[in-house]
């Protein structure tokens, strides 16, 4: 979708927000989510090119694929628990919000260990 | 317009419509009609953008996680 589209799209859902937030505050807080899985839906469907592009590049450059596979699930992760945290902390769940992204952190420290394990073996083999 | 445009539209468009049967209602003395108005009308607008979620959560799989 156009730059263009998708500012126009945020802007008007904005006003709308505004102005519900008066009239009915939770129609105010679906709006506003809605209007971010609408701007996130057009940006994803960019994104799949540039993932593309890269693994191309690291099969080019014989890159173990896990890796690869790895970094992607954790940009994906920082993708969903961002989208989810601001929501929580536009509804005024600041708390709520700290937790989802503490959840992701966890859970990106979960799929990043088999790297690091796999850097500090190389480095063993490496000391004499 | 594409779909997710009009459900944005559509969402506020009831949350509009819910606001004034509030008011009404409240006007004529049903408190509790209004509250279960409001309520049925969050649910209603909660599902569809439940289904639009879904629809990223799936999107963003196929793009991350499965290659």
């Amino acid at each position: 979708m156009h730059i263009l589209q998708l500012v126009g799209i945020g802007l008007t859902a904005t006003a709308l927000a505004a102005v519900l937030r008066q009239q009915a505050q939770p129609f105010a807080m679906l709006v506003g989510m809605l209007a971010g899985v609408v701007l996130l839906l057009a940006v994803v469907d960019n994104f799949a090119g540039v993932v593309r592009s890269i693994s191309d590049l690291a099969n080019a450059a014989k890159v173990d694929h896990a890796f690869l596979e790895t970094v992607l699930k954790i940009i994906g992760i920082a993708y969903i628990v961002e989208f989810a945290a601001q929501i929580a902390r536009d509804a005024g769940e600041g708390a709520l919000a700290g937790k989802i992204e503490l959840a992701g952190k966890v859970g990106i420290v979960v799929l990043a260990v088999p790297i690091m394990t796999d850097v500090v073996q190389s480095l063993v083999h490496l000391l004499p | 317009m594409t779909p997710e445009v009009r459900a944005v539209f559509q969402i506020a468009g009831i949350g509009f419509l819910v606001a004034i049967l509030h008011t009404i209602l409240k006007q004529s003395g049903k408190e509790e009609f209004a509250h279960w108005a409001a309520l049925a009308g969050f649910v209603a607008v909660f599902i569809i953008v439940i289904g639009w979620v879904d629809h990223l959560y799936r999107d963003i799989e196929t793009v991350f996680l499965r290659q």
